[in-house]
């Protein structure tokens, strides 16, 4: 049985379905009745929700005409 | 390889419609150089852009350029760039359980979601641009781009154990930065109060 601390440390890993099978089955099987972690879990989805809601800016439109003029810069072959 | 007039319109339609894409994810890396970094990539991506072979890919293709130039930037620049010291404790930090022990919205009924809505736009963007770049990059490109870890492998020319290492530091980064963030700005007075 793994502990809560090395339940943590592979939380994120987890999440991504990237543990391997053995690592998967020790993480559940310490869910299966360890409440904390499962918070932990819920959070860890709504951390990843979290970076993914930030993720879009508004571009000014004053560094967008600029940007635009650059490419129209580009030298044109001859 | 020499660039066609074709070729120079085909890369002028991409480039246009990645800008926005481009500079969302420029903030994200080198932050107020984010305008100079799409500049660096649309100039080297204009030179190369003869070399790319599968059209579809070119959104993808920018970006790596782009990645690559704020790389070159952040190394210009600091020691941003580097790993930051062994920090053994920053494994088993839980930023789940910091919330719960120090319970900074007795009132709340969903502390932990509290938490994060105290965050705006810049404060996300000011927490990552304090990670080291090496950590910020894979966060940003899988998590918030939407990158599998195979792909920013490619894009940062890195091994995948090395890729998923960094992203795993990076994740355990920011989780603990977002705290000390909050207590340094004052977010957890506001979210008491209101």
């Amino acid at each position: 049985m793994i502990s809560c601390s090395d339940a943590v440390r592979q939380l994120w890993e987890y999440l991504d379905g990237a543990v391997a099978e053995a690592d998967r089955a020790r993480i559940e099987e310490h869910l299966a009745f360890c409440r904390r972690c499962c918070g932990e879990v819920e959070f860890g989805h709504e951390l990843r929700r979290f970076l993914t809601d930030h993720a879009d800016d508004d571009v000014p439109d004053e560094v967008l005409r600029r940007l635009r003029s650059t490419l129209d810069q580009l030298e044109e072959p001859r | 390889m020499s660039m066609g007039v074709e070729d120079a319109d085909r890369f002028r339609s991409l480039a246009t419609a990645e800008l926005p894409r481009l500079y969302s994810v420029a903030r994200r890396l080198v932050g107020a150089e984010a305008e100079d970094a799409v500049q660096d990539c649309l100039l080297k991506a204009f030179r190369a852009f003869p070399t790319l072979e599968n059209p579809g890919a070119g959104p993808a293709w920018l970006l790596a350029v782009l990645v690559n130039c704020c790389r070159d930037r952040g190394r210009r620049n600091s020691r941003r760039m580097e790993d930051s010291t062994e920090d053994e404790d920053l494994d088993r930090f839980s930023l789940y359980r910091k919330i719960a022990l120090e319970d900074p919205f007795p009132y709340s009924d969903s502390l932990h979601l509290d938490f994060l809505a105290q965050f705006s736009r810049e404060d996300v963007r000011a927490v990552l641009l304090s990670l080291p770049l090496l950590h910020r990059a894979p966060l940003v490109l899988v998590h918030m781009e939407g990158f599998s870890t195979k792909e920013v492998a490619t894009m940062l020319d890195a091994p995948l154990g090395t890729v998923l290492a960094r992203l795993h530091r990076g994740r355990k980064l920011f989780e603990r930065r977002l705290w000390e963030y909050a207590e340094e700005h004052g977010l957890l007075r506001r979210g008491a109060v209101g």
